[in-house]
């Protein structure tokens, strides 16, 4: 029994409780203070619970219920190395994330940071939870967090996101608690590894299908994977940018491995035989999130949304290694996400700092007027996101492309585009904004969202080394992640005692140490190195073409009808995720028959 | 057993969610969105009724008497929380959008769009 496991949820939960309770008694400097020391716990308590599980997961059940003849009746948290990479992470990204709103916010109520710490336990939660109930239960307490969260701000930024990420994510919500009632009811079981034993031994029907179907929609909604995608960058837009890197760090990142989590404890066993088809369906709806993600971040002039679709086209890379269903590009998944999300928080807290200091996040009024150390780590983190090594992302990306079986080898083609994309997009930005090149009126781009027209105002210097500080400190963590010893044998070994469903059933239930997997990833080739390196110069190679040419080249292209559809209309949003939602249950139905 | 509660839950998601994609007043929508979300309760309690059982409170009845299934009762429970919570959060957004825009129309919002 590891006292360790439940402080994650426990820390924050209680100090967002005795916060609330005394916050109006106390100066303001204490809520940063409280909300930092405990990030900054929850940080060294999942780096801990991280190093041990490497051999096997920690697994904890609460007020001591263990299951007795392997059948579990109490509630656990299972600890394995993906889920306590997904909790540091978290925990790092909120650490920076208060300390960069410490200098962001002119003045934050006491509630601000309540309402940051019970994220944090809810994402913590959910990182380690082992029970599918609880995921759930985590689940809405991370969107109504972040719904508040959104409309925060002294910024009077249109509402209708944080209305369209609370009624979007409510219908993800919706669609799991759906599924979980369903496979309660075919197994009577809530614990995760408890369900796919029983799962396991019946038969592949109509409704394991249908469970299956909805569990996977709603973790995908919160991912933000095409056609969910709809509310991500209509929230991102409007939440303030500390807000936005939890979001795009943390929340997304969290919804992708869920599909994992889930996916290999409870559903592998009944899909074992469809697992060809299973892959090309996950794999498809990765490539289109890829994708459209890239485009449409190519066609944004607000910088904020413009990583909102970033966040998605890399997500849909995630998805890719998740979908392939091996475990070389599990590990992959789980090493990009957690690097990726570091270099995004970074890329979104930098726009925090031109949001500060410029009162604007819109690439073309923005044009020459950056600052110089803000500029250089968008350079950096945007080459980054193109795929350039030797970053930790590039390795897990390395990881994703080699576990690609059979017919999968055009994969590294599509998403090297993907990531030109993505990455061109970024540097477009970052040279306007801090070189001056280019043109200040693009039509393509569309009209300026509404802002507040202000003078800019210059805060204390102090401020701005706090707020470049905690980017950098982001970016630098995510790039040297690799620099972990043997990170990619440990991460595949991890992915290997996922993918063994009844050993890991046995050690969650019965307590069985797990048979040890000996990994060795192969260091990335010659080939992926050459494929990162491509990646990179074309994204420069695009962005300067797009700052040079000007983009009236795409004025009549069919793309421009991609970005019409993003009406920023809630009840079009809910068609989209309804259609989304039938389109993957015709696909599942047609092919896992 | 009787398939009338899960025909009873699949048409609430549905009707709630003709509601909200046809809605044209936000408090409507949030409203139809509760409609949804009551597909739930039904479908776990659905799961874990049987016949000719009483209620899940062990005090003055035989030992091993039939009795329906706590568990998604909790659930049930829980889930009614969490979505008053929602409910709530949602309905504080549009007011705050009334006084704003003076609207709750979801198609004249103010968006950000493309």
């Amino acid at each position: 029994m590891d006292v360790l496991v439940p402080l994650p949820v426990a820390l924050p939960l209680l100090a967002a409780a005795a916060l609330a309770a005394v916050g109006h008694f106390v100066p303001a400097w204490f809520g940063d203070l409280v909300a930092a020391v405990v990030s900054v716990a929850v940080t060294v308590v999942a780096v801990v619970l991280l190093t041990r599980t490497g051999a096997h997961d920690v697994v904890y059940w609460f007020g001591g219920w263990r299951p007795s003849h392997g059948v579990a009746l109490g509630i656990a948290f299972d600890v394995d190395g993906a889920g306590a990479a997904m909790a540091a992470l978290a925990a790092f990204l909120m650490t920076a994330g208060v300390v960069f709103s410490w200098r962001y916010f002119d003045e934050t109520g006491p509630l601000f940071h309540v309402l940051l710490l019970v994220f944090l336990g809810a994402v913590e939660g959910f990182a380690l939870s082992g029970d599918l109930f609880n995921l759930f239960v985590f689940l809405e307490l991370m969107t109504v967090a972040a719904i508040a969260l959104t409309g925060y701000g002294d910024e009077p930024a249109p509402l209708q996101g944080a209305l369209n990420f609370g009624i979007v994510n409510g219908f993800g919500a919706f669609f799991l608690l759906f599924g979980i009632g369903l496979l309660y009811g075919r197994t009577g079981a809530l614990n995760l590894a408890q369900i796919g034993r029983s799962l396991a031994g019946g038969p592949t029907d109509g409704l394991v299908l249908v469970s299956f179907l909805l569990v996977t929609a709603g973790f995908l909604v919160k991912a933000g994977v095409v056609p969910f995608h709809f509310w991500l960058s209509d929230a991102y837009a409007v939440a303030p940018a500390p807000v936005c890197a939890l979001y795009s760090g943390v929340m997304s990142d969290l919804g992708l491995l869920a599909v994992a989590k889930v996916y290999w404890p409870v559903f592998s066993g009944p899909f074992q035989t469809h697992a060809t088809a299973l892959r090309a369906i996950l794999v498809t709806a990765g490539v289109a999130s890829a994708l459209v993600g890239g485009a449409m971040a190519f066609l944004q002039r607000d910088l904020k949304r413009m990583l909102a679709f970033v966040t998605i086209g890399q997500i849909g890379i995630g998805l890719v290694g998740i979908g392939l269903l091996t475990a070389r590009s599990l590990a992959g998944a789980t090493i990009f996400a957690v690097a990726d999300g570091l270099v995004r928080g970074s890329l979104l807290l930098v726009v925090g700092i031109l949001v500060r200091r410029l009162r604007t996040d819109d690439e073309l009024r923005a044009r020459g007027r950056g600052l110089p150390a803000s500029g250089v780590l968008f350079a950096v983190g945007a080459l980054v996101v193109a795929g350039l090594p030797p970053a930790a992302s590039f390795f897990g990306r390395a990881l994703i492309v080699d576990g690609a079986t059979g017919g999968y080898r055009w994969l590294p083609i599509v998403l090297t585009a993907a990531s030109i994309l993505s990455g061109g997009a970024l540097l477009r930005a970052a040279g306007r904004i801090s070189f001056g090149w280019g043109s200040d009126e693009e039509p393509v781009l569309g009209e300026e969202q509404p802002a507040e027209e202000e003078e800019p105002e210059h805060p204390p210097r102090g401020s701005l080394v706090v707020m470049v500080g905690s980017a950098a400190a982001l970016l630098v963590v995510g790039v040297t992640l690799a620099a972990w010893p043997g990170l990619p044998g440990k991460a595949e070994a991890a992915a290997l005692r996922t993918l063994d469903r009844p050993a890991h059933a046995a050690e969650v239930l019965e307590g069985k140490p797990p048979p040890h997997e000996a990994a060795s990833a192969p260091a990335p080739s010659g080939t992926n190195i050459v494929a990162g390196l491509l990646s990179a110069a074309g994204a420069v190679a695009l962005a300067l073409a797009a700052l040079f040419g000007g983009l009236g080249i795409l004025a009549r292209a069919p793309v421009l009808r991609l970005k019409a559809l993003h009406s920023g209309i809630v009840t079009d949003y809910v068609t989209w995720l309804t259609a989304g939602v039938a389109a993957l249950g015709a696909a599942f139905v047609l092919a896992l028959r | 057993m009787s398939y009338l509660p899960y025909a009873l839950a699949v048409w609430l998601l549905v009707v709630g969610l003709y509601g909200v994609v046809t809605s044209r007043h936000l408090v409507h929508l949030i409203v139809c969105l509760t409609v949804c979300q009551s597909s739930t309760y039904v479908l776990l309690l659905g799961v874990g009724y049987r016949k000719h059982a009483t209620a899940p409170i062990f005090k003055g009845i035989p030992l091993g008497a039939k009795a329906t299934d706590p568990v998604v009762q909790a659930l049930v429970l829980t889930d009614v929380v969490v979505s008053v919570t929602v409910l709530a959060l949602l309905l504080a957004v549009a007011v705050q959008v009334h006084k704003r825009e003076d609207t709750l129309d979801p198609d004249e919002i103010p968006a950000v769009r493309g």
